[in-house]
């Protein structure tokens, strides 16, 4: 017998986050590390756990491994609990049959059985792919106070900008009229963050007839979402107006990461009120050489740096040799740069080694042609042999064998 | 099945409180801050769970609260289990002077030595700072078939009332130990860290408690030493003792040095501590760091070299730290210099405030002060 919880949060973590090509070659989305020690699913179960909710399903399914041993027992969320805590759940086989997650709601109507066993009045929906901190708790009061069947979180976005996302057409109540899927000409800048607030009973009773509709995709913004609408239950909007940035792309996700070097922005990293907790590595305080010089960064622990470091992010055991410079670069746990090595608007994945001398990426500033400019990515465990030089915007995949020079 | 090394590990974490009498004010010696972001506890345990030992006891006394939030659980050191892990005995019954000597607080935890299902017994201080393989430790005491075997280092006698001082010959047989004699020069001295049958050592603390001698090192060891039933093990080098403020400012400041760090902290034998999930250090557009080590949540603006910087340690634009151990939670506001400083936790050093002390006499700050 399960305790009942007020709220279940059910993370969708099962996306590949193909247009992150090289660096989720091996992992999924959620667990590309970000921020310095992070990975990005820490947020939403740091979010959850920081809210009050503790109850959360992990929905994976593609390249598990490394995000399944991630979460582990939830220990570092404060999500391993007799009976709520956190769960990883993957597609399974019944009688009935076997299937992979079609889509984000099939996802959820395959897992009713998981979220019953709570008894639960509201499901959170949640997605793995987004850096933000929030309030959950907040949202669902708002939820009940307007007696909603659904609140979806809203972030008001640059009208140009608004063609890119979900865009909700709301009144000025806060109740949604509308639901458009990028449109050509947006009507409002209210964009959806992906967040959703459901009464478990309506969910539900959506979730079965859209799984029985097939020509439906089973997913939240094209099926379940319009067609509440169209049964005129009450959607709400609710309104976010801190830092939310999708990490879908190389360039989304470079630029998230720089965004932390803005103390302008307003993701504030050390915010002991609302913690983000990651699985760390445990290692010693990272050491800055006597010749090294290190502006606007930021450096996780274990690291070695004797080099030059400039707005530049390095994870847990990165190295970076004597001469080297790193400017507007990430580097990710175990990146390790040679001497006068150059690593410039670039990501090098986990264990990537750049050999001596060797020059990754390009600065737009040096650029010929500014189109063909963008951030160069190594992938894991890649090597750049000593005095290769990697063009902008490349995708390494493989290793790179290095030339005489020295 | 759970594979048994058949030794437990009993952590004495108020041996020498007394010697670091600033640091230890506030906490346990075992408790002590140490390398940005461990306690001195953190050691002994890791060398003990490396070792594959499981069963542990902290024997705490005063002053336990520090050490008691620190070591919890024992989670962080894998310690959080259905069999054994640890535990935190109080022996709240021993006076300091009492405690120095580990016979009353070794009669104080008899019934968990006495139900305590290993072999042997493995006895650590907390003034040590080293990478120290205890299974080797342990292996060498079996072989040998000593009653008792003393962990030593060879250097200058390090400056503890009670300090011992041992010969060995060629099989590392103790052949002479003295106690409390602080020669000159080199000579082999004990770590603080000994292996003994559990048994034997029941039998050995009922029997000298009742006669009410209660000086472990004295009333033991040396009659043993006599009868020539002690053997000795030597560490590594780089195992370094923390008995004064000095002492322990030369230890932390060790750590600049990348073998010694490579040493203390390989990849595949972690020191493991308490979380704490700091972000990671944020360096300003004025921050001028070299030479230095810094853990998570620290914010660096200003200009440091040659330190060492805990966890959410602020260093404001323009301050100058040279030569200092900032402790966690510190903050240097803007302009403010410090030279050969200790700030213990939660210092605040005001805007323009001048703090100075020499490179062979560190300042130290207490805990919480605001300057």
């Amino acid at each position: 017998m399960f305790r009942k919880q007020e709220c279940v949060a059910m993370l969708l973590a099962g996306g590949q986050g193909s247009r992150l090509y090289a660096l989720t070659r091996q992992i999924a989305k959620p667990a590309v590390p970000y921020g310095g020690k992070y990975r990005i699913i820490d947020f939403p179960l740091s979010n959850c756990i920081n809210s009050g909710i503790e109850t959360v399903g992990v929905l994976t399914q593609y390249r598990p491994l490394v995000l399944n041993e991630y979460i582990g027992s939830g220990e570092p969320w404060d999500l391993d609990r007799m009976d709520a805590g956190v769960h990883v759940l993957p597609p399974y086989q019944a009688i009935s049959g076997a299937g992979w997650y079609k889509g984000t709601a099939n996802a959820i109507y395959q897992n009713i059985e998981f979220i019953e066993r709570y008894d639960p009045e509201y499901v959170l929906v949640l997605s793995g792919d987004h850096i933000y901190k929030m309030d959950y708790s907040k949202m669902i009061a708002q939820h009940k106070e307007r007696n909603a069947d659904c609140t979806i979180a809203v972030l008001e976005v640059e009208m140009e900008e608004a063609k890119r996302f979900g865009i909700m057409n709301a009144n000025e109540d806060g109740s949604v009229y509308e639901f458009e899927e990028k449109p050509a000409n947006p009507k409002s800048n209210l964009a959806s963050m992906g967040i959703y607030v459901f009464s478990w009973q309506k969910l539900r009773k959506y979730l079965v007839e859209d799984e029985a509709d097939e020509t439906s995709s089973n997913d939240f913004g094209k099926n379940i979402i319009p067609n509440m609408l169209n049964n005129g239950e009450r959607l709400f909007t609710y309104r976010f107006d801190g830092y939310w940035k999708d990490v879908g792309t190389i360039d989304s996700l470079w630029e998230a990461n720089m965004d932390l070097l803005d103390p302008k922005v307003p993701l504030f990293m050390r915010d002991t009120k609302w913690r983000i907790y990651s699985r760390t590595a445990g290692l010693p305080p990272h050491y800055i050489g006597k010749n090294a010089k290190v502006q606007n960064s930021m450096i996780s622990e274990g690291s070695e740096i004797e080099g030059n470091m400039e707005f530049s992010i390095a994870f847990p055991g990165v190295v970076v040799e004597e001469g080297a410079e790193i400017v507007d670069a990430i580097l990710m746990p175990g990146a390790h740069v040679g001497k006068n090595a150059k690593v410039q608007y670039a990501i090098l994945a986990e264990d990537v080694v750049v050999e001596e001398g060797a020059v990754v990426g390009e600065k737009p500033e040096e650029m010929e042609n500014l189109d063909e400019w963008g951030v160069a990515v190594v992938a894991s465990g890649i090597r750049i042999g000593a005095g290769v030089q990697v063009p902008a915007k490349a995708m390494i995949e493989e290793d790179q064998k290095g030339g005489e020079q020295k | 099945m759970i594979k048994k090394t058949g030794v437990c590990g009993l952590i004495f974490p108020s041996v020498h409180d007394e010697m670091l009498h600033e640091l230890t004010e506030v906490r346990a010696l075992g408790s002590i801050p140490f390398g940005g972001r461990y306690r001195l506890v953190d050691f002994p345990l890791s060398n003990l769970v490396h070792a594959g030992i499981t069963d542990i006891s902290v024997i705490t006394t005063k002053k336990y609260m520090s050490l008691a939030r620190h070591v919890g659980s024992g989670k962080a050191w894998d310690l959080s289990r259905k069999k054994q892990g640890l535990s935190l005995l109080p022996a709240l019954g021993a006076t300091p002077e009492q405690y120095e000597g580990r016979m009353v607080p070794l009669y104080e935890v008899m019934e968990w030595l006495e139900t305590c299902d290993e072999e042997y017994v493995v006895m650590s201080d907390c003034y040590v700072v080293g990478n120290i393989n205890y299974k080797a430790l342990v292996k060498k005491h079996i072989d040998s078939g000593a009653e008792i075997t003393i962990a030593y280092k060879n250097g200058k006698c390090p400056d503890l009332p009670d300090a011992l001082v041992l010969d060995v010959n060629e099989s590392q047989k103790v052949t002479c130990l003295r106690v409390g004699a602080r020669p000159q020069g080199e000579v082999n001295y004990g770590i603080g860290l000994y292996v003994i049958a559990r048994e034997t050592l029941v039998g050995l603390v009922k029997e000298a408690y009742s006669c009410g001698k209660l000086s472990f090192e004295r009333d033991i060891l040396l009659p043993l030493a006599e009868g020539g039933n002690l053997h000795a093990y030597e560490v590594p080098e780089f195992t370094m003792i923390v008995s004064n403020l000095q002492t322990y400012f030369d230890a932390n400041m060790a750590m600049m040095d990348k073998d010694i760090r490579a040493k203390l902290f390989p990849a595949d034998y972690p020191v493991y501590t308490q979380v704490h999930n700091c972000a990671p250090v944020v360096y300003g557009l004025n921050s001028d760091m070299t030479g230095s080590l810094a853990a998570d949540g620290a914010y660096i603006d200003g200009v440091v070299t040659d330190s060492l910087l805990f966890r959410n340690v602020k260093v404001e634009t323009g301050a100058t730290v040279r030569n200092c151990i900032l402790m966690e939670g510190s903050v240097v506001h803007k302009g403010a210099v410090l030279e050969n400083v200790v700030l213990d936790k939660d210092v605040s050093v005001s805007e323009g405030r001048v703090l100075r002390g020499a490179p062979t006499y560190p300042l130290y700050v207490n805990k919480g002060r605001e300057i």
